[in-house]
């Protein structure tokens, strides 16, 4: 093995050098320099993001227990693009005088965890993953409860990381019912053992279980909304976005490769926990008035959308899946990032607070406006494109009820969006939000988002190379 | 760039140029101007489009570009016309025009007004270009979400209540029209071949039976709601009563007629049989929309809710039509969207008009108008007696050929339903006439109508470029029937081979 095979892991290597360089710029670094900690931070970020692009060699390491695909690696970037989002979206909040002495913690934790999907998502074995995973989370609740003086960032921190650690027990308790009928906990080696034996088939209960409080599927989610509305609006930009996208896309590459063999099974439980968690998401989003919670409720349902790409087992259900991640990190960071915007200049986030907001900021309204739109899945914009891949991969295999229900539940979705923007253009506010600039950071990222969601939608290119990488059962 | 597509360009290049517009002032000039491009582009469409059928061709559509777009599901930004929906064209630009100039004294968001009404004109334009069922689903949406601001913003009376009500109706319309078009995708080649959206190469095949029932309602539901299909009609007289002048016009002139060409071109043309074997209940609920719409009409002193209701009746009617599966009734409905569609705008334009002086809708509050504004009153008179069918106007050779062509169809049922549906022509002229008689007609009932002054000139080019075209039907209806016909040959045939009676 010479040093060069190491160089398979390069996302991963690149990101724990970041995070040292960001530990020695806080140590050797005098406090007069450590304002730049922030920009340091963002730029390293965003090199590893553009080094993430380029062509890598892929194969496993360690008798592959680390495995890196095509595919896997597509995802990483994907991962890549949405945490460098977060990080720019973070640099004006970071600038606040509660958080000055901290800023090189919020970058060395956001990258942990990051690393922490990483490894994830290259997992050949549950060892692996289920390290990842925990690297994953870990941080996040320390990130969680960034706001120290604020009872509910901490509540959220010890909610999230009690509602992790239960999870991952019930997780450990279904990979150690695997472990126990194939002996095994190689992927391709469980895949070749598997069969319909009740026994594994209660332990893929429990490993789904486990993943469905990651990704907060309903019956699961109860965590979603208490944490989301306590931490720090960038933090749960960042849960539910990328710890999200992460998990549904180790979820999936498990489904695909390690259960085949139990589909129908599999199919079963997805077809119906899809319904609850859409459902359920959404009948609870409308009556929010927090924006955060409301978000977190949008994302409840997304997630269920979401799991229709996996409910053929088929190419074009990953396919899907991975480009609506994508959509879905532009569309949720427009809409957080017009939150996090309004909520550094004016500390305010509920939705009675964004009447007339056209009237005195119209820039960030069509913003907001476009990315709920797109969350929604109204065209021209990317959303539409990848909810209509979505329910055409699960239409492929014949799944037209469940169809039917998604497209019903989007047009409740439709209702709550609209919202906002009734309140945005419609409503008179009496307090109307003042009229403000924010800073470069800030409209750089939603510059961003922007670009995401007009572009990746009409470019078809961007899913064609999606497509070919992906696979199906 | 093909002509079809300049359709959809120019209100894109409207919108930007209003965007970067300094001064609010002008934003309408140069929507006026780039709408009236567009209809000048429509003539020439028309032009080019006669002369190409002169010349001796053939084929079933014309002008088609296809540039392929998602290759793995095999996606194609696909264009094509034939006559019917170059007759749509020019009538969605005809009212276009006639809108731009109906809001020329929006003051409020002036620029968002515009933007927004300019975005949803070029959503219909895309869909009645496209042959891409993909691309014509994007397109119908487009249409209507900015409604949604149009109606919420610079409406009237309940507007926000009626907005959203509108939206998510017809947003629903469009999930069941969604699974039903990815029914008709799964099922567009049963032999193995690569799926396809194209309409035209969907089709050369016979879709299942079985998949056929199952998506045929779907579609025609989905596009239903849109055409105003009984019990789904609920949005619509909400939505226009609180709607602001222009968009009542494109909603019920155009976007309506978004579900009877959708109804007809998707759900009717791809799944015949079906079409043929459940057109019953369909025509049972079409037939109750036309009879309740009219009933509907009689019962309003809004004169918004009025015209709503009577766009119900008169919507019905295409989907009516459009059931009975042979030419001479399709034929009418084709006709009737055309016409319904000018003359319901001319009846929107002329309500907004009045309302911007008496500021009431309400019949029992006016009267006498015809001595103070008669140039505007007898528009009114004109578009009423177009609307219940007077000869020598549009509507008149419209339901003519509806009524003919349904009661052709051999089977009892479907002419004891033409009988009860002709029925709604008496009752419409009992609103009608009521309306012209206690409104134009009689005393003046409030002094503050003397001072009224009559139609400014932005208020007469929209109602003369509106009287003129229904007139021009009215009056030579031979042209446009001809170009509508022989679109309508190859559907019809079509239809017939596949459901002998």
């Amino acid at each position: 093995m010479s040093l060069g095979t190491f160089l398979v892991m390069r996302h991963e290597l690149l990101l724990i050098a970041a995070a040292l360089l960001v530990l020695m710029a806080e140590i050797f670094w005098n406090p007069d320099k450590r304002r730049y900690i922030s920009l340091f931070s963002v730029i390293l970020f965003g090199i590893i993001t553009i080094v993430g692009f380029l062509p890598s060699p892929i194969g496993s390491l360690f008798g592959s227990m680390y495995v890196t695909s095509g595919t896997r690696l597509l995802m990483k970037n994907i991962l890549n693009i949405g945490a460098l989002l977060v990080f720019i979206q973070s640099v004006t909040w970071l600038k606040k005088e509660e958080n000055s002495e901290k800023i090189s913690e919020y970058f060395i934790l956001l990258i942990s965890t990051l690393v922490g999907m990483n490894f994830m998502i290259s997992a050949g074995h549950f060892l692996m993953f289920y390290i990842g995973i925990e690297l994953a989370t870990i941080p996040i609740a320390a990130l969680a409860a960034f706001d120290r003086f604020k009872n509910k960032s901490a509540e959220a921190g010890i909610k999230l990381i009690l509602s992790s650690a239960l999870s991952s027990g019930i997780l450990l308790y279904g990979l150690s019912l695997i472990y126990g009928t194939t002996g095994t906990f190689y992927f391709n080696e469980v895949a070749a053992l598997f069969d319909n034996d009740n026994l594994q088939i209660l332990g893929f209960i429990f490993f789904f279980t486990g993943m469905a409080f990651k990704i907060s599927i309903v019956p699961f989610h109860l965590w979603t909304a208490d944490v989301y509305e306590g931490s720090p609006v960038n933090i749960t930009s960042y849960l539910s976005v990328i710890s999200k996208g992460a998990a549904v896309f180790i979820l999936i590459i498990i489904l695909f490769t390690v259960f085949p063999v139990i589909i129908t099974t599999w199919q079963k439980t997805i077809y119906v926990t899809a319904i609850l968690t859409m459902t359920i998401g959404n009948l609870f989003a409308i009556r929010q008035q927090n924006l955060k919670r409301f978000l977190a409720f949008s994302s409840i349902s997304q997630a269920g959308y979401i799991l229709l790409g996996f409910i053929g087992g088929n190419q074009l259900g990953m396919a899907s899946v991975i480009y609506y991640i994508l959509v879905y990190i532009f569309s949720n960071l427009g809409a957080f990032g017009v939150v996090i915007a309004i909520s550094n200049a004016t500390g305010k986030e509920n939705m009675d607070d964004y009447n007339g907001l056209y009237h005195t900021n119209p820039k960030l309204s069509l913003i907001m406006t476009l990315a709920l739109f797109s969350l929604a899945g109204i065209p021209p914009v990317a959303g539409f494109f990848g909810k209509f891949f979505l329910f055409t991969a699960a239409a492929q295999k014949g799944y037209y009820l469940l169809v039917l229900i998604a497209v019903l539940n989007t047009i409740i979705s439709l209702y709550y969006y609209l919202l906002v923007v009734k309140a945005m253009f419609i409503n008179k506010g009496e307090t109307p939000i003042e009229k403000f600039r924010s800073d470069f950071p800030t409209r750089f990222a939603l510059g961003i988002c922007v670009a995401g969601i007009v572009v990746t939608g009409f470019a078809s290119i961007i899913f064609e190379v999606i497509k070919n990488l992906s696979f199906g059962v | 760039m093909d002509i079809l597509t300049l359709f959809v360009v120019i209100p894109v290049l409207t919108i930007t140029g209003i965007l970067f517009l300094k001064d609010t002032r002008h934003v309408r000039l140069v929507s006026a101007f780039g709408m009236g491009l567009q209809l000048l582009l429509a003539a020439v469409l028309v032009f080019l489009y006669l002369s190409a059928r002169h010349a001796g061709n053939t084929a079933e559509m014309l002008f088609i570009k296809d540039y392929l777009w998602f290759k793995s599901l095999n996606i194609h930004y696909a264009v094509g016309v034939d006559g019917i929906s170059v007759a749509m064209i020019a009538l969605t630009s005809l009212v276009l025009f006639a809108g731009v100039f109906a809001s020329w004294e929006v003051e409020y968001l002036r620029k968002e007004f515009f933007i927004s009404l300019i975005l949803l004109s070029s959503g219909v334009f895309g869909f009645f270009i496209s042959i891409d069922l993909f691309t014509m689903f994007l397109f119908y949406e487009l249409a209507v979400i900015p409604m949604y601001l149009l109606i919420g913003i610079w409406g009237t009376g309940p507007k926000e209540y009626s907005a959203m009500k509108l939206t998510l109706m017809l947003m629903g319309g469009s999930a069941l029209l969604l699974v039903g078009l990815l029914g008709i995708y799964f099922n567009s080649s049963p032999d193995g071949n690569l799926l396809t959206f194209n309409i035209l190469e969907i089709s050369k095949v016979v879709i299942p039976l079985p998949a056929q029932r199952l998506f045929f309602p779907l579609t025609f539901v989905g596009f239903g709601v849109l055409g105003a299909l009984f019990p789904f009609h609920t949005w619509s007289p909400d939505g226009h009563a609180s709607a602001p002048t222009a968009v009542s016009m494109l909603h019920a002139g155009v976007l309506m007629k978004l579900g009877g060409y959708g109804a007809f071109r998707v759900a009717i043309f791809l799944m015949p049989e079906a079409a043929s074997e459940l057109s019953w209940i369909f025509i049972i609920l079409t037939s109750i929309s036309v009879i309740y719409g009219a009933f509907g009409a009689i019962a309003q002193k809004d004169l918004k809710y009025i015209n709503a209701y009577s766009s119900v009746s008169h919507c019905g009617l295409v989907l009516f039509a459009v059931l009975m599966m042979n030419k001479t009734a399709m034929d009418g409905a084709i006709l009737q969207m055309i016409s319904h569609g000018l003359i319901t705008a001319l009846f929107f334009a002329l309500i907004g008009m009045l309302y911007g002086r008496t500021h009431t809708r309400m019949i029992n509050e006016m009267g006498g108008l015809m001595k103070v504004i008669p140039f505007l009153s007898v528009c009114y008179v004109i578009a009423g007696l177009a609307s219940l069918g007077l000869p020598g106007l549009s509507g008149f050779v419209a339901e003519m050929t509806i009524f003919v062509g349904a009661f052709q169809h051999p089977e009892l049922f479907y002419r004891i339903v033409t009988i009860l549906a002709v029925s709604s022509i008496v009752i419409t002229a009992v609103y009608i006439l009521r309306v012209v008689a206690i409104l134009l007609l009689g005393p003046t009932t409030n002094e503050h109508f003397e001072h009224f002054t009559d139609a400014r000139w932005f208020e007469k080019i929209s109602v003369v470029t509106l009287i003129g075209s229904v007139a021009a039907i009215g009056l030579a209806p031979f042209w446009l029937s001809t170009m509508i016909g022989t679109s309508l040959q190859p559907i019809v045939d079509r239809i017939i081979a596949l459901n002998p009676f």
